[in-house]
């Protein structure tokens, strides 16, 4: 038998049992840093392809939703600091060593450009707004039409951006996959706690995120062609995830006493029924059957599995931040 | 110059002197404490061993708290000492996620803080305070890097071990068996 007991009173908040000094801000904001990483790539990749009038919604419209999803992500950041006023000193500096430091940045660049990358699309916004009868926006959009008729700088900037938006496409795709990494890399960068100490879970939250964004763009997409499209990538992506989440797993259980414990988190730990029935099984293993299904031409509504991928997103951001904050070395 | 602390586990009778030490040296708010006492059980009745160690931050050489900070305030000051500087950090909570030891916690006043060795008492020549009160002397501290200093002496002749070499961190306080 062996016991440790801590002999004198440390009454602080967010040390014991275990470290808990993050929670369900900070998995939002994975999430979202994710999702708008998804669509950004989408939108991106799709237009350096030449597929801007196939896809209008992947390519024009879904970005205007990345910059909201960013901002209430940098919210919900700024929110969860301890020490709010002293923010600005992220950007006094660049660390290197520090994912946290990339990510400050990377989040600036994104900020401008997803905001720049709608702009420069605003007649097909409108359009788009007016399609789906949401009427009352055209105030924002009048808004932004005025703004680059009668101001120089803003016609300046949106111009610039509408010329060289080859250019300025590759920065954001290069952007959007750092953003997407990194929320993975965030976390694997901390060896205190074993269960996100492993190197997949980069490539896990970024595959994640972009299942996040496709589903997205197939839950709000007025094209049939794209959600189709969309609809068969997601189920790619699901695959690869389920892939990479057994690979985790699989990982976790040949590594040292620590990373066995890590995993045992979801083999029979108290993550285990969270994580396998309704994260896996609700929120990738369902919608993979029913676009499996609409895609065989079943009549199932497009929000549904979308919706599914969306929470089951967010649940996993949930699962994995807490269930790290567990997972920690005895001493 | 590398500064690091040897402590006799034997000697060590978890009467939290230490403790109280550093919460009046430092001006640690009430309900915190920088350093704090665990008391260690191992075996099984009648062979039931029991000792206490006195634990803080470990000053470790390879530090991830340094290393994830995303503003620079935590940093490692000459002697290999790790501390925080309080307007450079915004409580993002990085480096108590990444400290194995739990030895960072934020203050009320929001940033984080940490042992510092009582680095303004070592620059007078002074030991840190939990050293300088011990009533069973089991605590040493000094010059790691120099062969002939009490602490290096210490470890080199005793056995000893550090806490969570595993993970990585290469910790700087060293328990004398």
């Amino acid at each position: 038998m062996e016991e440790n007991i801590l002999a004198t009173a440390r009454d602080i908040h967010g040390l014991y049992p275990h470290v808990h000094v993050w929670g369900f801000p900070i998995a939002a904001y994975l999430f979202l840093g994710g999702l708008a990483a998804g669509i950004l790539l989408f939108a991106t990749i799709y237009y350096l392809r030449g597929k801007a009038e196939d896809m209008p919604f992947t390519v024009k419209i879904a970005p205007i939703f990345t910059f909201i999803i960013i901002m209430i992500g940098l919210f919900l950041l700024v929110f969860d600091l301890h020490h709010k006023l002293y923010v600005w000193q992220l950007f006094l500096t660049f660390r290197i060593e520090s994912p946290m430091s990339w990510g400050a940045w990377t989040l600036v660049g994104v900020s401008i450009f997803s905001l720049l990358w709608p702009l420069s699309y605003i007649d097909d916004i409108e359009a788009y707004l007016h399609e789906r009868g949401w009427r009352r926006l055209d105030g924002i959009t009048t808004f932004i039409r005025n703004l680059e008729h009668n101001w120089k700088i803003p016609r300046f900037i949106i111009l610039t951006f509408r010329k060289y938006r080859t250019f300025f496409a590759y920065i954001l795709l290069f952007l959007s996959v750092i953003l997407g990494i990194y929320t993975g890399i965030l976390l694997s960068a901390f060896n205190a706690h074993p269960l996100w100490n492993n190197p997949i879970l980069g490539p896990l939250f970024l595959t994640s995120g972009v299942s996040t964004g496709s589903a997205f763009v197939m839950w709000l997409s007025n094209n049939h062609k794209e959600r189709k499209l969309m609809s068969t990538i997601d189920m790619v992506l699901i695959a690869v995830e389920l892939f990479f989440i057994i690979h985790m797993i699989m990982g976790m259980q040949a590594g040292p006493e620590v990373f066995k414990q890590a995993a045992h988190l979801f083999l029979g730990g108290e993550f285990t029924v969270i994580f396998w029935v309704i994260f896996v099984g609700m929120g990738l293993v369902l919608p993979f059957v029913l676009e499996v299904l609409e895609l065989r031409g079943f009549k199932i509504h497009p929000a549904f599995p979308a919706l599914l991928v969306l929470l089951g997103g967010l649940l996993f951001r949930i699962i994995m931040v807490q269930a790290g904050q567990i997972s920690e070395y005895p001493f | 110059m590398r500064y690091g602390m040897a402590i006799e586990i034997n000697k060590c009778v978890g009467c939290a002197d230490c403790v109280v030490a550093c919460q009046t040296e430092n001006n640690v708010p009430i309900g915190y404490s920088r350093d704090w006492i665990i008391e260690k059980v191992k075996g099984q009745y009648p062979d039931v061993f029991l000792h206490f160690e006195s634990q803080r931050c470990n000053h470790c050489d390879d530090t991830p708290c340094v290393r994830t900070c995303p503003t620079g305030a935590s940093h490692v000051i000459e002697g290999g000492i790790v501390k925080v500087t309080q307007d450079e950090c915004i409580g993002c909570g990085a480096c108590i996620e990444a400290c194995p030891y739990d030895a960072r916690y934020f203050h009320p006043d929001g940033y984080v803080d940490k042992c510092t060795f009582c680095d303004h008492r070592v620059q007078d020549g002074l030991d840190p305070a939990c050293v300088a009160v011990c009533p069973t002397t089991c605590m040493h501290f000094g010059d790691l890097d120099d062969p002939d200093s009490d602490i290096s002496k210490l470890i080199r002749k005793r056995e000893n071990f550090t806490l969570l070499p595993e993970a990585g961190t290469a910790p700087q306080i060293y328990y004398l068996k």
